[in-house]
């Protein structure tokens, strides 16, 4: 899967989780950059993610990722592995 | 249970819909919306964002002026519950309801209840629910399993004493892994083992304690533990269910809350071909339908079959709705010896050519039920929707092309759920059959009084009690016709009555020469500070008007009220959507209009001193003893 589409599939799921369809995500976004991205909001962002590209994060991998850009290369590697 | 709303139909441009919800201008069609997106399948983020959108758009003095009531539950645990809020909200909407959700504070499920001056305590909980996780139940100092319970009778007593409202007690998720594997039984210090120990005393206590269960572990068995607990989640945020099946378990607890207020479906109404059996009757033939031993799918729908006698003996009525020819139709009821229902099991059977949404009325029809209490099922999807449209109030719901889950389907759905089982459930069909032949004699008879005097009716009365405490509290949420006031009562609330010494509660059963109609009259009456006697309650079921049991309730009304020392009868007319029926009812029994009141109810007088018994072709006497 191209990163451009794993983008678009994923503006989607933080359009759909923050009920905020003004979001545009950059790889430097970061939580305090959005409103509703608050820590309740960001388990079901992660659920999502997991449940639509169907693959699984690590504990590991979601303590120490950082921005958008870190989550869609996570996705990208484990879309891509599969 | 799946862990998505299976048996709900997708609805598409359900994301558009959900937009346009913003720009109708109409709060009743919103209200209409909602529920419709509610009903329809979704995941756990689409739940979440109807949520928020309905609580935006209505709330407060809107809901009021809809006639929608708002039920307040109280959510109490021992970890994180909010995520569960929005999925028990939208199974809310789903049945019409307004849920109006108290988070308990993290872990303070014990300090609610014992602190006076605790939120819980302002809430006035309508619904407590007390949501354990397995942490809790099985770690640390709380090894003991007798002591945790204790402690849960004392928040149950508390509960049905301060609030008197429904109690819901979640049975513990069984996810610690096994230490031994499968004779863990035999490692009393297991942590898994302690779950178990603790859903087993849990079931026992519940049922003395008339305490309803959310059995979160009986459903896990269906699914497997994965599908409901993420260890990573747990360990991350102390989610222990997880948010993806959130909808699903709201569904699973809202069902309880309806269940215990009278509002579980009454009625399966049944199609034939592909639904009972395989293939075409009418083509087929009798020998040639797929029924029984011999075929895999023969037997897949002896096994439905006998899913739905089951429904049947514990009190849902059946019906019957099949396009063919009535002869055809009824053939393999009577001749096939693979069916497992016969025609003496289904209480209405409709077959003709007409479209299904006019059988499906005269269904209701003739069966005295509202359609809301219907549920339709149907292999054909142009038939289910043909209902959906027509019909929106019955539940249809989405079954597998493949006849060996219909059953799931039905069971997952849970439209007939039920918390207690009494024995007028198991009777049910058997009253509703005596009833045709009622009717039949009825056509035989012309003469009303010689009719009347033929049923040799017996009408027996007794103060509510104990044993029928079930069957008087289901009467009185779920009656909505013959109900002159059309108050709800909890059975925490029912038993309050019965304690009062300045109130009379009758309850009525009758009896005549087919059988036993069970129990077909509720009477509450208030001695008020005049010495009048106020009819809080009184209702009656459908099935047994025309036959001068309103009169009869009255002279035993009046015999009891006189002994309690009042002087004169107050009834009351509260008018709903669905008791125009019984508007006259006070006058016609010879009360005196007294005045409207602000709500729109009109009272009415009766004088005792000078009140002569009702003349009544029923024999009238007490019940020896509770029970009756």
């Amino acid at each position: 899967m191209q990163e451009s589409e794993i983008y678009q599939r994923l503006t989607k799921i933080f359009h759909n989780v923050m009920d905020d369809d003004s979001i545009v995500l950059t790889p430097e976004l970061t939580a305090p950059d959005v409103k509703e991205w608050d820590s309740f909001n960001h388990i079901n962002l992660i659920v999502a993610t997991e449940q639509a590209f169907k693959i699984k994060f690590q504990t590991a991998e979601l303590e120490s990722m950082k921005n958008v850009g870190h989550l869609v290369a996570l996705i990208e590697k484990k879309v891509n592995k599969s | 249970m799946a862990i998505e709303l299976s048996w709900l139909p997708e609805l598409p441009n359900w994301a558009e819909s959900l937009e346009s919800l913003h720009s109708v201008g109409d709060d009743a069609a919103r209200w209409a919306k909602i529920v419709s997106l509610a009903g329809s399948k979704i995941d756990f983020i689409q739940s979440a964002r109807l949520d928020r959108s309905a609580q935006k758009l209505l709330a407060g003095e809107t809901l009021t002026t809809l006639g929608v009531k708002p039920l307040r539950v109280a959510l109490l645990g021992s970890s994180t519950l909010k995520h569960l809020v929005s999925g028990i909200r939208v199974a809310g909407y789903r049945r019409k309801f307004w849920l109006e959700v108290l988070e308990g504070e993290y872990g303070m499920y014990l300090q609610d209840f014992l602190d006076r001056s605790s939120p819980l305590y302002k809430f006035k909980p309508n619904a407590v629910v007390i949501a354990l996780d397995a942490h809790h139940v099985a770690e640390g100092d709380r090894a003991n399993v007798h002591e945790l319970i204790g402690n849960l009778r004392h928040c149950w007593a508390i509960a049905k004493q301060e609030f008197g409202c429904t109690v819901i007690q979640q049975t513990a998720l069984p996810i610690f892994p096994l230490l031994m594997g499968s004779n863990e039984q035999r490692l009393a210090e297991s942590p898994r083992e302690r779950l178990r120990q603790f859903n087993m005393e849990l079931r026992a206590a519940a049922d003395q304690e008339g305490v309803h269960l959310l059995a979160v572990d009986d459903y896990v068995a269906g699914d497997g533990t994965n599908a409901w607990y993420d260890p990573a989640l747990w360990h991350r945020s102390k989610q222990e269910i997880h948010p993806r099946v959130s909808q699903v378990y709201g569904d699973l607890l809202v069902r309880l809350i309806a269940s215990d207020r009278g509002l579980s479906s009454k009625c399966l109404v049944l199609d034939l071909d592909n639904t009972l059996w395989g293939g075409v009757i009418g083509d087929d033939g009798l020998h040639g339908i797929a029924l029984g031993q011999g075929s895999s799918l023969g037997e897949a729908f002896v096994a439905f079959q006998r899913y739905v006698l089951g429904l049947k003996r514990r009190g849902v009525i059946l019906a019957v709705c099949s396009k063919n020819d009535e002869a055809n139709a009824l053939a393999p009821f009577e001749q096939h010896p693979e069916m497992v229902l016969r025609r003496g099991d289904i209480a209405c059977f409709v077959a003709n050519w007409e479209d299904k949404a006019s059988n499906v009325r005269k269904i209701a029809n003739a069966l005295n039920i509202g359609l809301d209490s219907l549920v339709f099922v149907d292999d054909n999807p142009f038939e289910r929707n043909l209902i959906r449209q027509e019909l929106p109030q019955i539940a249809v719901p989405e079954i597998s092309d493949d006849p060996s889950f219909y059953a799931t389907a039905l069971a997952d759905a849970g439209y007939f759920e039920a918390v207690s089982i009494t024995a007028e459930d198991r009777e049910r069909n058997e009253q509703y059959q005596a009833n045709a032949e009622r009717e039949l004699l009825r056509e035989s008879t012309t003469d009303l009084t010689s009719y009347l005097q033929s049923l040799r009716m017996e009408l027996i009365h007794h103060p509510f009690d104990k044993i029928n405490l079930a069957r008087v509290t289901q009467l009185i949420n779920k009656t909505n016709q013959f109900n002159l006031t059309t108050r709800r009562y909890t059975e925490a609330e029912v038993q309050g009555v019965m304690k009062d010494p300045r109130a009379v509660t009758l309850q009525m059963r009758l009896l005549d020469k087919f059988g036993d109609n069970g129990i077909i009259a509720i009477l509450i009456a208030k001695l008020d500070e005049n010495q009048d006697a106020v009819i809080d309650t009184w209702l009656m079921s459908c099935r047994v008007l025309g036959r001068q049991v309103e009169e009869a309730c009255l002279n035993v009304l009046a015999e009891q009220a006189m002994r309690l020392g009042a002087r004169r009868l107050i009834g009351e007319y509260c008018p709903t959507a669905k008791n125009g029926m019984v508007c006259d009812l006070y006058p016609r029994l010879g009360f005196a209009a007294e005045g409207c009141k602000a709500d729109g109810g009109v009272r009415f007088s009766l004088n005792l001193d000078s009140f002569a018994q009702l003349p009544v072709l029923l024999t009238i006497h007490e019940a020896m003893h509770a029970g009756i």
